[in-house]
């Protein structure tokens, strides 16, 4: 075990996957020469030369689409999008191209390409910076999509993902950036599609994914101490494939689902894990499945207010308390 | 020389080195003789009140009064200020996040600026933009967006609007030197030009887009990409401002009588980072950035030919820059005392029927928890 940050374990991942496969190349604005405008890729450069980290020009649609034009020749690209909120700039790409190339080429074409970035709100860039597509990804057969906690399941699952034969999404958080866990040593690898209870408990069950899983667990501490609540934490770690059974289980032990979400709540990933739960679980269930998500309006900039339209640890108590009436 | 005279505060952007005094060349371009001596000592004073406001907003944001992305202007002001200065009343503008200097250059107030820095309720668009994203309708000023290129399609909307409802009429739609890489940015020349619309694009080379220089980003001459479009095309001095006045002019006469699209490089240059929380060290030289402020700072050449035609005295000049100070830090103490909207607030705005009720006229919830 060694204590890094969520940058260092992506940074490692990526690092060990270069080292392992001559084929993967990292490509995106400012990650070579600038490090990263996260400084994800520090030192990258250095290490593999310009040949395999490559500084694009801001043409998201010309580069994502040329990465994937590269993958269908076995390239292995790994592209960073600055943030996953400039993807809409190469939407025909990702959702035409990624997504359906394999599907109308009858099998002959896969696009192993991954495609990696920040997608949060909480830092106070505005609207047009604050996007949380996972759901809009997700909604397309054909591509995968991942949105990792901690350092641990960072690394571990961009492993996966660089060596998957799919399109993968890998959506990060910038607020995440600077965390520090326990990452395992060496070449560990999580499997895509698998779900972590991150907290056993017996009464509540909140499923959630992505930074919402650290104030899900604050919330959850606090219910404890001031409720005596108990409260599962169920972290996705990944949207799709997404794990349903791990979902279920806890539900069966619980009988309350409270679903956690940084997302705007109209056909949310929230909204689709509602139908799944109450579709497959109807009789398990004491009480209406309940959700907190974004408050439904466009990333509001004032700095206070954001922390407002956010799901937060209060928020999250609050939503409990409600779900367990 | 009161631009200079001031202590070497560290966040205090000021040439090292008076250059000699001399009158711009562009001086005696008919659009900037037409300019009274009062209209000249006022653009002066709009560039120096948008170095000012920049360094003031700085300060907040280090005290953390501010949040997000703060991406400064200053440097570039002889830009904003020239090509806003030739607006008429049809005349448009839209721009980038870099948008601080476009809005005082088309009369927006200060202290609504800063407010909006501060996410108050009484900044310029409530507090829910933020720096990236100035608007002023009433002004014709139409953003402050924070999309690269993005901003480049509006802006051949409003030249098409502009024909549409038969004004005589410019739309200018400013860009950086990345942005010119963005597939909206063809699109768009080529709507301007196979429709003949009244659209100047302006692209703003900095030299930068945030660590990139145009060398490794650009394949090509930036302006020269026109040519491909047949759209007339020219590179203008973004140092000095009359250059800038001269040089635009011709370009929005043609857009305004003759409908005629053109894309125009004005060469600038930003000294701070590309926003606060670039640290500036892997792609440029503190010497080259030095070079600019000593030989190029749009401020002090406007200057130096203003004292050259006895426009100017120093007096005055530090009567200018005493007041856009004092502007700047009543703007501050504005935003700190307007209050911050409240968690209510996050859903108006949304839609025009949630926010006039009384003339709503679909059916249905528009908004879900
Ligand atoms: C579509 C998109 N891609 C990337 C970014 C991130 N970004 C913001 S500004 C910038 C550099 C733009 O440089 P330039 O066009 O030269 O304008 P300048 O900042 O120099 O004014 C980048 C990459 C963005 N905001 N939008
Ligand atoms: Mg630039």
């Amino acid at each position: 075990m060694s204590l890094i940050t969520y940058r260092e374990a992506i940074r490692h991942a990526l690092a060990e996957e270069l080292t392992r496969d001559a084929n993967v190349v990292v490509l995106g604005e400012e990650v070579a020469q600038f490090n990263g405008a996260y400084k994800v890729t520090e030192g990258l450069l250095e290490k593999f030369g310009p040949s395999r980290i490559v500084d694009t020009p801001i043409s998201e649609a010309g580069f994502i689409g040329m990465g994937l034009g590269a993958s269908m020749l076995g390239v292995r690209p790994v592209m960073e999008l600055m943030f996953w909120s400039f993807y809409s700039v190469a939407f025909d790409q990702i959702l035409n191209n990624a997504a359906n190339v394999r599907y109308m080429s009858g099998g002959q074409i896969n696009c192993p390409i991954v495609i990696r970035g920040p997608a949060n709100g909480g830092t106070n860039v505005g609207a047009t910076h604050s996007h949380t597509p996972e759901n809009v990804l997700a909604n397309h057969p054909g591509v995968k999509v991942i949105v990792p906690s901690t350092p641990a399941d960072a690394k571990g699952l961009l492993k996966s993902a660089i060596r998957d034969n799919d399109p993968c999404f890998f959506l990060e958080n910038t607020v995440l950036y600077g965390n520090i866990g326990e990452v395992p040593e060496g070449d560990i690898l999580i499997p895509l599609g698998l779900a972590d209870v991150k907290r056993a408990g017996t009464d509540l069950t909140i499923v959630t994914y992505g930074r919402c899983v650290l104030h899900s667990l604050a919330a959850a501490d606090l219910l404890e101490k001031e409720h005596d609540i108990s409260v599962e934490v169920v972290d996705l770690r990944t949207i799709r494939p997404l794990d349903i059974d791990t979902v279920l289980a806890s539900v069966t032990k619980t009988h309350r689902v409270l679903i956690v979400e940084e997302q705007k709540p109209f056909s949310s990933v929230g909204s689709q894990l509602a139908y799944m739960i109450q579709r497959e679980a109807f009789d398990e269930l004491d009480g209406p499945i309940h959700r907190l998500a974004t408050v439904d309006a466009p990333a509001i900039y004032s700095p206070p207010v954001e922390t407002e339209q956010l799901p937060n640890p209060q928020r999250i108590l609050t939503a409990a308390l409600a779900a367990l009436e | 020389m009161p631009l200079v005279s001031q202590p070497a505060a560290s966040i205090s952007d000021q040439p090292a080195v008076i250059p000699p005094a001399r009158p711009s060349p562009a001086a005696s371009a008919p659009i900037n003789t037409a300019l009274a001596p009062t209209a000249k000592i006022a653009l002066l004073r709009t560039m120096v009140r948008i170095r000012r406001f920049e360094e003031r907003s700085l300060r907040a944001y280090q005290a953390k009064k501010i949040g997000g992305f703060l991406h400064l202007y200053i440097g570039q002001e002889a830009v904003a200020v020239g090509c806003c200065s030739l607006m008429g009343k049809n005349d448009h503008v839209i721009t980038a996040y870099r948008d601080h200097g476009h809005a005082l250059g088309v009369g927006m107030e200060m202290n609504p600026l800063m407010a909006e820095l501060y996410g108050k309720s009484t900044g310029c668009s409530k507090g829910k933009g933020g720096s990236m994203h100035f608007f002023a309708p009433d002004k014709n000023y139409w953003g402050g967006h924070g999309i690269v290129g993005g901003q480049i399609p509006l802006g051949v909307g409003l030249a098409y609007g502009i024909k549409y409802k038969g004004l005589k009429g410019a739309a200018m739609a400013f860009m950086g030197d990345g942005a010119v890489n963005q597939g909206a940015v063809h699109e768009s020349y080529n709507l301007a030009a196979l429709w003949s619309l009244p659209c100047v694009f302006v692209i703003e080379n900095n030299g930068y887009s945030m660590g990139t220089s145009q060398a490794r980003s650009s394949a090509g001459e930036l302006a020269r990409r026109a040519e491909g479009y047949g759209m007339a095309h020219g590179v203008i001095d973004g140092h000095d401002l009359y250059a800038v006045r001269a040089g635009m002019d011709a370009y929005l006469r043609a857009a305004r009588e003759q409908s005629k699209p053109a894309v125009v490089e004005i060469r600038t240059y930003r000294y701070r980072g590309h926003s606060v929380a670039d640290p500036d060290s892997t792609y440029r030289s503190k010497a080259e950035i030095e070079e600019y402020r000593r030989t190029k700072d749009p401020i002090q050449v406007f200057q130096n030919s203003l004292l050259a035609e006895g426009v100017l005295t120093a007096a005055l000049a530090e009567q200018i820059d005493n007041e856009a100070r004092a502007e700047a830090d009543v703007s501050a103490d504005f935003a700190e005392a307007s209050p911050y909207p409240t968690p209510a607030d996050i859903q108006s705005d949304v839609y025009w029927e949630a926010d006039n009720p009384s003339q709503r006229k679909s059916q249905g919830r528009l908004f879900f928890d």
